[in-house]
């Protein structure tokens, strides 16, 4: 069982690799095509902003790859600017394309200034529930209110209802914290920083891959 | 509110962690990736690792301390100490760090601060201010580990990093750190209500209440802690209960 994290030079990549050959994978890091259609399961890691993300995607010839491995229904997953990349656009310095995997889009998480709220939003927050049910998702036997890790200041926004998988609330605002649809999931959260729950969530990816 | 995130600080010279009061007269306290280890089993929410000599001696030695760490801690990780180029921060990243902790060269060239926060976003730039009174309501900004004075207003060099794009500070009593006797409640006031990212609160802790005191007086976002847990005076689950009892959100 083969876990490919996608290497387009964006952020810090260590402690996913750490995070899942903790839980017993053989994971690693990639951007060779045969390799990553090859793997069980994929990652898409990446911190910082959108637009340098899809940069490093297309500069790779990224894009047409995970599209292509997307197709095989094998299971994938973003994580955290790897999520909001899978949408359509972001408004981050003007409107970027993204995947365009997911239908929607990536906006600013509105705050209240009244209430001296701040961006990022660098905090432990809560998971709560979304549309779908969690159990068969990567969110298996997570307790509804669990603390993930979320340093961020853009959210995403699914078009669809549908594919909201947990929500999360900042603000006085929910936004989507992960989305499911099919075989391709998204946290908006670092499971490999949310200590043990985290990693619980990092397992269940892995038991997927392994289906 | 936010939850109120417990960070461990764990200062480093060569291989050890060492503990100061008012950042000076460092004690060897234990090794640090046994020390980050324990708190990581014990649920605190984030490490902060600050090579207290790196400043002084011209070096940045925590890589392989950070490489270490992030094979069996699952929870943000913050190096400081002699971070001073683009290099020196790719290299913590790649070691496995989430965050550095910028002082020194900030001070000598600001504009490092907005170079390094667009390069690699500000979520993962902390500037790292040390404070010194000098009198009421007035503090100053200093460096290499409380060594240096540098003339220039703490409150008016937060609102500066801030605007030059850092993502988060980490805000040191001198006065305060060491001494277990609680947080310099005015200092983090007066820079807390002067700049709208998250202000890490650093030095003076000696039990949970000093928390509570501080938290119900300023909208911190976070508090560091040290001696408390490397002197085992309050787990980390007491320090956290005493927080929910006095009905401040933290991670469970």
């Amino acid at each position: 069982m083969k876990i490919a994290v996608i290497d387009y030079g964006v952020g810090n990549v260590r402690s996913i690799l750490s995070a899942f050959a903790n839980q017993g994978a053989n994971v690693f890091l990639t951007r060779d095509k045969n390799k990553i259609l090859d793997s069980d399961g994929v990652v898409l890691p990446g911190v910082g902003a959108f637009a340098h993300g899809m940069d490093g995607l297309n500069k790779y010839g990224m894009v047409e790859i995970i599209k292509e491995y997307v197709e095989s229904n094998k299971p994938f997953m973003g994580i955290c600017l790897g999520m909001q990349l899978l949408f359509e656009e972001s408004e981050e310095f003007g409107v970027t394309v993204g995947l365009g995997l997911i239908p929607g889009r990536v906006i600013k998480l509105p705050t209240k200034d009244s209430q001296n709220e701040k961006l990022p939003h660098v905090s432990w927050n809560e998971l709560n529930s979304g549309k779908i049910q969690w159990s068969d998702t990567v969110l298996e036997s997570i307790k509804v209110g669990s603390d993930m890790y979320f340093v961020h200041s853009f959210v995403v926004q699914p078009n669809d209802e549908d594919n909201v998988l947990s929500t999360t609330e900042y603000s006085g605002y929910n936004f989507c914290s992960s989305v499911k649809k099919d075989n391709i999931y998204g946290c908006q959260f670092h499971p490999e920083k949310s200590g043990k729950t985290g990693l619980k969530i990092v397992k269940n990816f892995i038991r997927m891959c392994e289906k | 509110m936010n939850k109120i995130r417990i960070i461990a600080r764990i200062d480093v010279k060569n291989e050890f962690a060492i503990k100061g009061v008012h950042l000076e007269g460092l004690r060897r306290v234990g090794n640090p990736n046994e020390m980050a280890l324990d708190y990581y089993n014990n649920k605190i929410d984030e490490i902060v690792f600050m090579d207290a000599v790196a400043a002084y001696y011209d070096r940045n030695s925590l890589s392989e301390l950070i490489q270490r760490a992030c094979t069996d801690v699952f929870i943000p990780i913050t190096v400081g100490g002699g971070i001073r180029t683009i290099g020196d921060i790719k290299n913590a990243l790649k070691s496995g760090a989430d965050k550095v902790a910028i002082n020194t060269k900030a001070v000598q060239e600001p504009d490092f601060i907005r170079q390094s926060s667009k390069f690699f976003g500000s979520q993962c730039i902390v500037s790292s201010i040390e404070a010194k009174a000098i009198g009421e309501n007035k503090w100053e900004v200093y460096t290499d580990n409380g060594r240096e004075p540098t003339g220039k207003d703490v409150v008016e060099w937060a609102k500066y990093v801030a605007k030059l794009g850092a993502g988060e500070i980490i805000l040191t009593s001198i006065d305060k750190e060491g001494t277990k006797r609680g947080f310099d409640i005015s200092l983090y006031q007066n820079v807390a209500t002067s700049v709208s990212i998250p202000v890490i609160a650093s030095g003076g802790m000696g039990k949970g209440g000093d928390a509570v005191q501080l938290i119900k007086n300023v909208n911190v976002d976070a508090i560091a802690v040290a001696s408390v847990l490397h002197y085992k005076l309050e787990s980390i689950q007491e320090i956290k209960n005493t927080l929910i009892e006095n009905q401040i959100k933290v991670r469970i």
